[in-house]
């Protein structure tokens, strides 16, 4: 591969530095004495375009076939694009988030910041190496620990940055410590590579020990119990826009790489030619590698239901309350993640189509929630942002009276946490119901149902703790009456953002048909 | 038909809208849409007589999944849709008072409305749930925030409950869907997919209670109670009127319809209890007899009725669990029929009378001798009492009769133990007509002067329209039952006969 064929296979990547780079130079070099309004407008338009310039070129690698060939670190089929345009996608929307905030006089720094995480997240999406997979994670990581540590002035901010770095620190350290062991054990980076080692090895000690680091490491990155103790502070000390990259692009960008973990299933020995005796013995010896596993991966998506959901309800600060919601939500995903549906071999007769159909239904909830999930909670920080910067606090009582002191505001919260919690005809319900209905679809024993009950209950229980925030604005009379104002654009987001979860709730089949077609 | 859905759905969103400083307009404009959903449902149920089942729309929502936007109406379907008309009519009336943000109020409302419409016309079993989920939110806000007593705790109770039922559904119906392995969820589709007997066994009461907690199943009613008394009037109206019937629906529709062998015998007895009817059966008559006993030793008007609520909406369970003709063409008819009647005590008890004395209390309305100074109120509530007992000439005798009959045909005791119920009733309504309105202490010189400075304002046109609407129905369907019960009858037949279809 020369370097031509390279650049084009990381054209949306290279548009994202590209644009970090126009960044610094309009912001330091042209706008240095320009009102702070102005600049930061500047800053956010240009990373807005530079996010458009990266998925003209994430679509245009699909049609151009790139997507079919690809190559063997970066995957262009499948989840990769899918990820990648729902990440530029969130970036650019909580960039646009950044016009109405104050917390910064560098905006440019900050933008390019931004950029350059979201091109991490990209590389993460598409990674098919565990090298590459490294690169992007931290590229992604380091940009977050800047992000959470941007306002500078506020104490807060450093000290959950610090929290938030040095577990990132471990957990790297682990995830780090958990590749060298696979590439110690097969000899090779390529996740294919591994893949078809542990078929013929069958199951090892050592892979044990690998994938427990290696769940440690990315358990770190969606906030999983119980590696989940740096959310709650990075969510309330960073900065409004930089929490909700967070909790948007940067866990979908890891949800993603979960999935290209443990979503490959069977799906390594494509196109070999293989008796169907010699698939089957490939087919237990792999998955005997992979019960413990699972079995690991169970519980720690059951400890963040738990955890989260419970955690949830003694909080006072909205924003620790997003963070906890955040890790129960994870919880969820991380059921829908766990290969456990796909326990059952397919069978053999039904060929390449019956191997696609099993990997979509794994992929397709769990890609369709973690999406529906950013996108709500980039508008749930929005309004906190909003509330915070007027009232000075996020705490409960600052959201009394919302309804009376910006009734748009209010309605925006309104849709976007009663999605949260999952009610029908909002766009969380179908993706709580896709993922769900995904888990009980194959594996339709008692432990599946159990696992599914346990979700939906806890789905139950966490009505209570967003009816909290609604009964705040909605219920409880304001005590101070002045008006909340926003600006236009933030309240222009907000509103495209609420009406795009009532809508997409109302025809759920738009995003999965959307998702699909990555699979053609 | 689905233009009732519709409409609610954009009247809501539309209500919204109105100005704050506008309430008289959001009042006219809510009228207006609640009228027009009655027109349409009255219009539709007038149509419907010798149609059996209509499909209005069948496409394909998800295709991923086969969930079906599908709206239908049977018999059941359209007396319920008709209910809700006449509910949402009188509710809209005798919310004329609000003053508090007028147009929110009506904004929930009307969407609680339109969820309900949905629920009654949905023919595929995810659309009925999401139907079913979108009445929860609004409930809540509704008593939350124009609430009275206890109300945040009273709208919080119910929005749990409710969530809680629902989340039992969704495992339930989940579970239907994968077992079933169709590529369609409409009702006739999984009623025809062949369920095994031993799923249905376990997944029938999974469904049942979650569904029967909304519609007041002892043990889990006690939702029902402080909801009833936190609520504003229309919302209790409503609550009482229609959202407890959403639960007894999907226990009809979905529990018996798409699990019918989970009712079929353990194959052992415990006590005489021999299978899943056995026990809902009795859940149904305790909570009869239980309801009735505790609304007697009330000392609140409105926890009086709340409570009866409970005791009658036993008497839908009861019918159902007959699984005949007779005891579920009853409880069909007990649920139109307790609507209305329902909706006429709780209007009486907590609009036309607290508005006026500002209490609820026996005790403080003992001294009041409303029967002279609100006699309106007082002889409106003699009928909607005695059409409660089940007095001959008003809807309630003819539906609880079918239901016992029905329910003597399955098993004797039944019958009898809930006589007990039908007799603590005359009891509890009889107590509060001579507690609230016919006392027979005699008012003293001073108590005569204080009510001359003190008149109450006069009855309202709403009131007097609401009371006439809700007073005229349960007359004529209890003169004229076969208004309804020739729409009922062919529609439950093919219900029993073999699932939805």
């Amino acid at each position: 591969m020369n370097y031509v064929d390279l650049f084009r296979v990381v054209l949306p990547e290279t548009a994202l530095e590209i644009a970090a780079l126009l960044v610094l130079i309009v912001d330091l070099g042209f706008l240095r004495r320009a009102a702070a309004k102005a600049r930061i407008a500047a800053a956010a338009l240009v990373g807005v375009l530079g996010c458009a310039a990266a998925l003209w070129a994430v679509y245009a690698a699909r049609n151009n076939g790139l997507g079919v060939m690809g190559s063997h670190s970066l995957m262009a089929w499948g989840i990769a694009p899918a990820a990648q345009i729902a990440i530029l996608v969130l970036t650019a929307l909580t960039l646009l988030l950044l016009i109405d905030s104050e917390f910064t006089r560098n905006p440019g720094e900050y933008v390019a910041v931004v950029l350059m995480a979201a091109a991490g997240g990209l590389i993460i999406a598409a990674a098919q190496d565990l090298l590459v997979i490294f690169v992007g994670l931290e590229l992604l990581s380091l940009g977050l620990y800047i992000l959470t540590a941007f306002a500078k002035k506020c104490g807060k901010s450093a000290e959950a940055a610090m929290k938030y770095y040095l577990f990132g620190g471990m957990s790297a350290a682990f995830l780090l410590f958990g590749f060298s062991y696979f590439y110690g054990l097969t000899g090779t980076t390529s996740l294919a590579g591994i893949r078809t080692t542990v078929c013929q090895l069958g199951p090892a000690p050592l892979f044990y020990v690998a994938w427990i680091l290696v769940i440690a490491g990315l358990g770190f990155k969606v906030a999983a119990v119980p590696f989940h103790l740096w959310a709650p502070d990075t969510y309330e000390g960073a900065p409004a826009p930089a929490a909700a990259f967070i909790a948007s692009v940067s866990k979908v960008a890891s949800f993603a790489l979960l999935l290209t973990f443990f979503g490959g299933t069977f799906f390594s020995i494509r196109g070999q030619d293989l008796s169907a005796n010699h698939v089957d013995h490939l087919f237990s010896q792999y998955m005997g590698s992979w019960t413990h596993v699972i079995e690991v991966m169970l519980v720690v998506a059951v400890a963040t239901m738990i955890v989260g959901n419970l955690a949830a309800l003694a909080q006072s600060s909205v924003r620790r309350l997003l963070a906890y919601s955040a890790i129960a939500h994870a919880g969820y995903i991380l059921l829908g993640v766990c290969p456990l549906p796909h326990v059952s071999p397919v069978p053999q007769s039904a060929g390449m189509g019956a191997v696609l159909q099993s990997l979509i239904s794994h992929q397709l909830p769990v890609l369709y929630y973690i999406v529906t999930y950013g996108l709500t909670a980039i508008g749930a920080f929005g309004v906190v942002g909003v509330v915070e910067r007027v009232t000075g606090s996020d705490k409960l009582d600052s959201f009394v009276g919302l309804q009376k002191r910006n009734p748009l505001l209010a309605a925006v919260l309104l849709v976007l946490f009663l999605s949260l919690a999952g009610i029908p005809p909002l766009v969380g319900f179908w993706a709580k119901f896709n993922l769900f209905a995904a888990v009980l679809a194959v594996g339709a024993g008692p432990v599946p149902f159990a696992l599914v009950a346990l979700a939906i209950a806890f789905s139950a229980v966490s009505l209570y703790y967003y009816l909290q925030v609604l009964k705040r604005a909605y219920v409880m009379p304001a005590t101070d009456e002045t008006p909340i104002k926003a600006h236009p654009v933030t309240l222009a987001v907000l509103l495209l953002i609420a009406a795009a979860v009532v809508v997409l709730g109302c025809f759920p089949a738009l995003l999965q048909n959307w998702i699909a077609s990555f699979y053609a | 038909m689905p233009w009732t859905i519709y409409l609610s759905f954009a009247g809501a969103l539309l209500a919204a809208l109105v100005p704050r400083d506008k309430p008289t307009l959001a009042r006219w404009f809510a009228l207006a849409v609640a009228v027009a959903g009655l027109a349409i449902a009255v219009a539709g149920y007038a149509a419907g007589f010798g149609q059996g089942r209509q499909v209005f729309i069948d496409a394909l929502w998800v295709p991923s999944m086969g969930i079906h936007y599908m709206l239908v109406a049977d018999g059941i379907s359209r007396v319920l849709v008709l209910l809700t008309g006449i509910a949402s009519v009188s509710g809209v009336l005798f919310s004329w008072n609000i003053d508090l943000r007028t147009n929110q109020f009506f904004a929930f409302y009307l969407a609680l409305i339109g969820g309900v419409y949905g629920v009654f016309l949905s023919g595929d079993l995810f659309l009925l749930f999401v139907f079913y989920e979108i009445a929860i939110v609004p409930k809540y806000f509704l008593i939350a925030i124009w609430g009275s007593t206890r109300r945040e705790y009273g709208a919080m109770k119910l929005a749990l409950y409710s969530f809680a039922g629902s989340a039992m559904v969704l495992i339930g119906l989940l579970a239907a869907y994968v077992t079933a392995c169709s590529h369609s969820t409409t009702f006739a589709a999984l009623a025809s997919a062949g369920l095994p007997v031993s799923f249905q066994m376990w997944c029938f009461p999974l469904v049942f209670v979650g569904f029967g907690i909304l519609a007041g199943l002892w043990p889990f009613h006690t939702w029902a109670p402080t909801g009833h008394v936190a609520a504003p009037t229309s919302a209790s109206m409503l609550l009482a009127g229609v959202v407890m019937k959403l639960g007894a629906y999907g226990c009809l529709r979905v529990g018996i319809g798409l699990f019918p062998h989970g009712l079929d015998p353990w194959g052992f007895s415990f006590l005489g209890i021999g299978s899943w009817r056995d026990v809902f059966a009795w859940l149904a008559v305790i909570g009869i007899v239980y309801g009735a006993l505790v609304a007697l030793a009330q000392t609140d008007f409105k926890f009086v009725i709340g409570y009866s609520s409970v005791s009658h909406m036993g008497f839908v369970l009861l019918g159902l669990m007959t699984l005949n003709r007779i005891g579920v063409d009853g409880a069909v008819l007990q649920m139109f029929s307790h609507g209305i009647i329902a909706g006429l005590l709780f209007a009486i008890a907590g609009r036309v009378v607290y508005d006026r004395t500002h209490t609820r209390q026996f005790a403080e309305l003992e001294p009041m001798h409303l029967s002279r100074r609100l006699p309106f109120a007082a002889w409106a509530f003699v009928v909607a009492g005695v059409a409660s007992i089940g007095l001959p000439g008003f809807s309630g005798f003819v539906a609880e009769l079918q239901v016992l009959v029905g329910a003597w045909r399955a098993n004797p005791w039944w019958t009898a133990v809930s006589g007990i119920g039908i007799i603590v009733g005359v009891a509890y309504v009889w107590r509060a007509l001579q507690k609230a309105f016919f006392t027979d202490i005699l008012p003293t010189a001073h108590e005569l002067e204080a009510e001359q400075h003190q008149n109450f304002p006069p009855i309202t046109w709403p009131e007097f329209a609401g009371v006439a609407l809700l007073g005229a129905c349960t007359l004529v369907v209890g003169l004229h039952p076969s208004i309804l019960l020739d729409q009922i009858e062919p529609a439950v037949k093919t219900l029993l006969a073999g699932g939805a279809q």
